[in-house]
């Protein structure tokens, strides 16, 4: 009896969360009338702001990888042995993001870096380009902190370090020849989930008025009727393939598989 | 001056000082044992040497060079970790490689050393196999070879056996001597477990409270303990309670028997003194008219008896307290069953004064 309640709850769990899903995919495919087409994938594609929306979210995504892993590996690596103290902060600290609304942290972005202050960076394309992806990893460093934190706790830091210093090696060839390939599964994790906030990221990139794909669905979905299902399935397959492409990178690490 | 040169170092963790002024001159080519119990400094005084612990005040010299501001990577010293601490990504000959690829040792150096390495430490297949799919006595042995692959001028032994098995720990500890005894490379071995420091050692160095209680010899540490911690803490060890009848020829009395012992004792005439005996030189009598006049015995009954293999340790409980002793395993000579009286016998000059 437990057993069926227990399949019965999976089953409502499934039909609520692909249901949905099943529906948006099956109207993204119903354009042309009477029969199931790829028109709106055609049309979603074929469409020059869509590609270069696209493009522009794929390439401050990668920056945005790059700088959150250059800003929070070094980090978290340091907090852990040198200031195990400061965790608790870091935790709390890393947490903000997820409580405090993006709007408010854009507006302060602003108010702050604004065409009359000190540093002005919305004066320029690639000034509002770099507030930007500042921005984006504020709004990722939740993940990629956890994601690298716990990749840190799984290997014995302080001896693996020490044993490298002994070595020779200096505190740069440290990070990126010991730690870093050791977490790299880690930093994968985080970079994979950074990807898929900043594709569909909406605030930041429409307050800051760049040409991003977060606004471009917005716009696609208040004037045209298909093509928004269609986006909606393709930002889906991307969020799934990242989760997917984390579990193929755990898998493929060959130094981390287990002994049979 | 000697080789590796630590002079007056201290250590303090806030209010808590771990070493106290701890002097030591190790020669080139020696091999030094840090023993001592849990917290006693020993740990603290080999990461000063290594670098990862700057000391409060003291000098660490190696070779006539004050390394005591330099960085650990700037010290050309090896070390080898109780938890292996290989590098999980590299594979054996990557790991073994590694101090060399920083050092900017041309590949086919790195290559041939590496062999060389590894045929050391008699691994000469096991290159491309990476840390997990060795077992812990060989990724210790690779760490070794890691740790010796860029010809450091001191080698530092962190617990290195404390990890692996009672079988694997023997036959590794032999191994380890003999590469350094090859090598002649200057080594630093610090344990808890005083029969790896005792047979692996040119000498000994016990710890206690942050300081050297003794230096010597693992013969001379034994057999002649300097204070009453390093006689307890080394070996296994009998007291008993003496009453001195003459200080100046070393004569006591131990429960009413007098005994000779072979120096005179830094005490006053009806003092009492602690006196120590190794299970080792206890001789059980069973048949007490076997005891000659004038040796000096004590009544005994058997109150333990454990069979250890080749040795068996025998507990009696005489008048003046328990006391072990160790009989040589004879498969003639079953040893005494519990509760049987026997005779204790040992001569004054094996008895160890406790200061």
């Amino acid at each position: 009896m437990k057993r069926m309640l227990s399949w019965a709850a999976i089953a409502v769990g499934v039909v609520y969360f692909f249901l949905p899903l099943v529906g948006m995919l099956e109207f993204s495919l119903k354009m042309r009338r009477g029969e199931y087409s790829l028109d709106a994938y055609r049309s979603v594609m074929g469409d020059p702001q869509f590609q270069a929306t696209f493009g522009y979210s794929v390439l401050m995504a990668c920056l945005t990888i790059v700088f959150g892993v250059l800003v929070v590996v070094p980090t978290v690596f340091w907090v852990r042995l040198k200031l195990p103290r400061l965790r608790p902060f870091m935790e709390f600290i890393t947490l903000l993001p997820l409580v405090i609304p993006p709007i408010v942290i854009v507006f302060g972005y602003i108010r702050l870096f604004n065409t009359s202050s000190w540093l002005p960076l919305t004066g320029s394309a690639l000034g509002t380009d770099f507030l930007l992806m500042c921005g984006y990893a504020v709004l990722a460093l939740p993940y990629m902190y956890r994601a690298v934190d716990t990749g840190l706790a799984a290997i014995d830091l302080g001896t693996l370090t020490e044993a490298a210093q002994s070595l020779g090696a200096g505190w740069i060839t440290i990070l990126a020849r010991v730690i870093l390939p050791n977490v790299l599964v880690a930093v994968l994790s985080g970079a994979f989930l950074t990807f898929a906030i900043v594709i569909g990221e909406y605030v930041f990139a429409a307050l800051l008025d760049r040409p991003a794909f977060g606004p471009y669905l917005v716009w696609a979905g208040g004037n045209k009727a298909y093509e928004p299902a269609a986006l909606a399935v393709i930002t889906f397959a991307l969020t799934w393939a990242c989760m997917a492409l984390i579990q193929l990178a755990t898998k493929f690490s060959k130094h981390t598989r287990m002994p049979r | 001056m000697a080789y590796l040169d630590l002079n007056g170092l201290q250590k303090s963790f806030g209010a808590n000082q771990v070493v106290k002024s701890f002097d030591l001159g190790i020669e080139k080519g020696e091999f030094v044992s840090l023993l001592g119990p849990s917290g006693c400094g020993k740990t603290t005084v080999l990461r000063m040497v290594a670098g990862f612990e700057a000391p409060s005040s003291g000098v660490i010299r190696i070779d006539g060079q004050d390394v005591t501001a330099l960085r650990p990577n700037q010290r050309n010293i090896g070390m080898v970790f109780q938890a292996y601490a290989l590098f999980p990504n590299l594979n054996v000959a990557q790991n073994v490689g590694f101090g060399l690829k920083i050092a900017g040792v041309p590949a086919a150096e790195i290559t041939a050393r590496v062999a060389e390495m590894l045929a050391m430490i008699g691994l000469p297949e096991m290159g491309a196999r990476y840390p997990f799919q060795l077992s812990g006595g060989q990724q210790q042995r690779v760490a070794l070879a890691r740790a010796l692959a860029p010809r450091p001028r001191v080698l530092l032994l962190d617990e290195p056996l404390s990890a692996l098995d009672a079988k694997i720990r023997v036959s590794l500890r032999a191994e380890i001597r003999d590469i350094q005894r090859k090598l002649g490379i200057t080594t630093i071995f610090v344990t808890h477990d005083q029969e790896e420091a005792l047979s692996m050692s040119d000498r000994v160095v016990v710890m206690n409270g942050g300081r050297a209680e003794q230096v010597g010899a693992p013969f001379e540490i034994y057999n002649h303990p300097a204070t009453r911690f390093v006689a307890q803490f080394v070996g296994t060890l009998n007291t008993l309670d003496g009453v001195v009848t003459d200080a100046a020829l070393g004569e006591v009395t131990v429960q009413g028997q007098s005994l000779r012992l072979p120096q005179p004792i830094a005490a006053a005439q009806g003092a009492t003194v602690g006196l120590a005996l190794r299970p080792e030189v206890v001789h059980l009598e069973a048949d007490a008219a076997q005891i000659s006049r004038g040796d000096f015995a004590l009544p005994a009954k058997i109150a333990a008896v454990q069979f250890l293999g080749a040795v068996i340790r025998v507990k009696a409980d005489t008048a003046a307290g328990a006391i072990s002793l160790d009989l040589f395993n004879r498969p003639d000579a079953p040893p005494p069953p519990l509760g049987a009286e026997v005779a204790l016998r040992f001569r004054g000059q094996d008895v160890i004064v406790l200061g």
